[in-house]
């Protein structure tokens, strides 16, 4: 694949970027545009979230689905199981701690292996107001669950949520962006990795206006395994960025990002930043990020930043990979040769470079649902282009 | 009876810094349903270039003659129109398709080209008995299009495509290049069981007589510097492999 976005390396290490923390809004300047972090994203597009717009007037609901071996419980501010996973690294993740009204907290106990996966509903009734919003997700030891976040409607909403994933257990999260086209969503997702834990983490961003999603994960302790899967399709105008942090400072801890994006139509715009620090106690570190996109058509950017900083001599292994282009005219013709018209073709071919990342989706309904979103998104591309003839 | 008829055909491709470079220069070449054709000619004579261009490759320019099966222009047609109106290319270097199964793509094409989808257990007993007859294990049908495939295995998917497509006119590209002894007798025996048909017709093209034994030509035509030079029977082969291409190559630029 030929990149049409040459990977720009970040002005500054990894570990300089990710140093500030605080949970007080005002320890962090409004950004201008210019800063390292928010360079990529056009700022007059997030209704002042990350300035000082109001937080607590907007609505969006929240709602939690589970078997009964999990409990799930509203929590008011200043509950001091909330905020434990993280400190805010940036303005807009601080001024939603600081301002959500309540926390959703799933915890799964120890041991427990939930039957079906647990879903939370974040639906938003109202573009037009800011909502905070929190949720904190407890996966005790030994135990194995899947979470599902689904994100819909029409809103302006800010979130954090925290995954703590005890020694030995396994979470499986899937977090899907299919908001109304009005939508902005600035989110943050913390997960702190016990000892010899698995964390798996897709995110599926399709909706929304700004979709702005950083996920972050932290180990500790040693053996931790984190997968960080995504799956993004940007039509005219939108705006989907990902920015992955993964932090290693325990020994023998693995992880994999692997994001696949594709755009089309004018203005549409995707951003993927991959931030990777192997600090110098993380010895036996074993990693590799890996983000590719399709870029479907004229007028469509996809930005892609791997940034991988090595502190120290002893790693497993630690590569990164990006690549951007078009679909290949060699599979295209492959395909038509065969008498498939050109459109089912296409069609094919994008189905195809996503299915693997859809395949590695824990749970059946999980994955169908995600299946049909990505058909809905290509049915909208058969229109546009239909339209466009 | 399928026709076709490639006339005074002339195709370049482009080179490097807007120049362009012709490949073919006059091709004249008719295939009946019925007849088995072989093309012959030295490494980078315009033999895979004639079936590209055949087939609708976006690479290559037609600049001047004419392509019709059964008097329809195939140079007007789309890719897959050309494919849909009877038309198959096995290509020498099949292309890996990440993340599209076999048997779905085979499945979009059998449906594409015999205009309805068929049945999906008549479907799969149909291909699982196609890919029995070439010795092709039933597990590739839920592997990726060519991905990792070895080179025989490659061309061996070629040929099931041949027969699930059904094509009025094939043209086979080096089917028979890498291929081991078993694997050649297994090929052939799928092209001679599409060529008994006699609404079938096959061009192919090899460098090697060894396939000749298995499935016999009607003509063979030697191709050098981007024409047919000569024009004969089997008996045409036969000298190529014992003396080569010297006696042809002064022919080139001179009319065939
Ligand atoms: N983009 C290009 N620019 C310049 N020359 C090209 C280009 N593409 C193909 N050619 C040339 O066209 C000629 C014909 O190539 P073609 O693949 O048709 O040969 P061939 O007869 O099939 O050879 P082989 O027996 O090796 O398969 C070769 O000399 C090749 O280098
Ligand atoms: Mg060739």
């Amino acid at each position: 694949m030929v990149s049409l976005q040459a990977a720009v390396e970040s002005a500054a290490p990894v570990s300089r970027l990710h140093e500030r923390a605080s949970f007080d809004p005002a320890d962090f300047p409004v950004p201008g545009g210019r800063e390292e972090e928010w360079r990529f994203t056009p700022l007059r597009r997030l209704r002042r979230l990350h300035a000082d717009g109001p937080l607590d007037a907007g609505k969006a609901g929240v709602e939690a689905d589970a078997g009964p071996e999990i409990t799930v419980v509203a929590a008011e501010h200043g509950d001091p199981r909330l905020g434990t996973a993280f400190v805010p690294a940036d303005r807009v993740s601080a001024r939603a701690f600081a301002s959500f009204r309540e926390a959703t907290i799933v915890t799964i106990p120890g041991g427990v292996a939930a039957e079906r996966p647990v879903v939370i509903r974040v639906r938003g009734e109202d573009a037009g107001q800011a909502a905070a919003g929190h949720v904190l997700v407890e996966a005790g030891a030994n135990s194995s669950a899947v979470v599902v976040l689904e994100h819909a409607g029409s809103a302006t909403y800010a979130d954090n949520v925290e995954f703590l994933v005890g020694d030995g257990a396994r979470l499986d999260v899937v977090s899907v962006q299919d908001w109304a086209r009005d939508a902005v969503h600035l989110s943050h997702h913390h997960a702190v990795l016990g000892k010899d834990a698995t964390f798996t983490h897709m995110a599926v961003t399709l909706g929304g206006d700004l979709v702005r999603l950083a996920p972050s994960v932290r180990y500790a302790g040693p053996g931790g395994n984190a997968e960080l899967r995504g799956i993004y399709f940007a039509d005219s105008g939108q705006h989907l960025e990902h920015r992955l942090f993964v932090d290693h400072a325990r020994p023998d801890c693995r992880s994999r990002v692997t994001y696949k994006g594709a755009l089309r139509g004018d203005g549409a715009h995707t951003v993927w930043i991959g931030d990777v620090v192997i600090r110098p106690e993380a010895t036996g570190t074993d990693t590799y990020e890996a983000n590719r996109n399709l870029v479907l058509t004229d007028g469509a950017r996809a930005d892609s930043v791997p940034n991988l900083e090595i502190l120290t001599g002893e790693v497993v292994r630690a590569g990164h990979a990006s690549a951007s282009g078009r679909l290949e005219d060699e599979h295209l013709f492959y395909l038509t040769a065969r008498g498939i018209p050109v459109e089912e073709a296409r069609r094919l071919i994008i189905r195809g470079f996503f299915a693997e990342l859809i395949g590695q989706i824990a749970a059946d309904q999980v994955r169908a649902k995600v299946t049909a979103a990505i058909e809905a998104e290509l049915d909208a591309m058969a229109r546009a282009e239909g339209g466009a003839r | 009876m399928s026709t076709l008829e490639i006339r005074g055909l002339h195709v370049s491709v482009a080179a490097q810094a807007g120049e362009s470079r012709e490949i073919l220069r006059g091709v004249d070449l008719t295939v009946t349903a019925g007849q088995t054709h072989a093309i012959m000619g030295p490494n980078g004579s315009g033999k895979s270039t004639l079936a590209y261009s055949i087939a609708g490759h976006p690479k290559y320019r037609v600049t001047s003659g004419s392509v019709t099966l059964d008097g329809r222009d195939v140079l007007a047609m789309s890719v897959d129109e050309r494919a849909r109106a009877g038309l198959f290319l096995a290509m020498q270097y099949p292309v890996e398709v990440p993340g599209v199964t076999v048997s779905n793509f085979l499945r979009t094409a059998v449906t594409a080209v015999r205009g309805e989808a068929p049945k999906l257990r008549e479907f799969v007993r149909e291909m699982n008995g196609a890919m029995a007859a070439l010795s092709i294990d039933p597990s590739f049908a839920q592997r990726n299009l060519n991905e990792g495939f070895s080179g025989g295995e490659k061309k061996r998917h070629e040929i099931l495509q041949l027969q699930m497509l059904n094509p009025k006119i094939a043209i086979l590209d080096e089917t028979d290049s890498g291929l081991d002894i078993d694997a050649l007798k297994v090929v052939s025996a799928g092209i001679n069981a599409y060529r008994q048909s006699p609404d079938h017709g096959v061009l192919l093209i090899t460098h090697y007589t060894r396939i000749l034994r298995y499935v016999r030509p009607d003509f063979v035509h030697v191709f050098v510097g981007g024409r047919i030079v000569a024009e004969g029977g089997p008996e045409l082969a036969d000298e190529l492999e014992a003396s080569g291409y010297e006696r042809f190559l002064a022919m080139e630029g001179a009319p065939a």
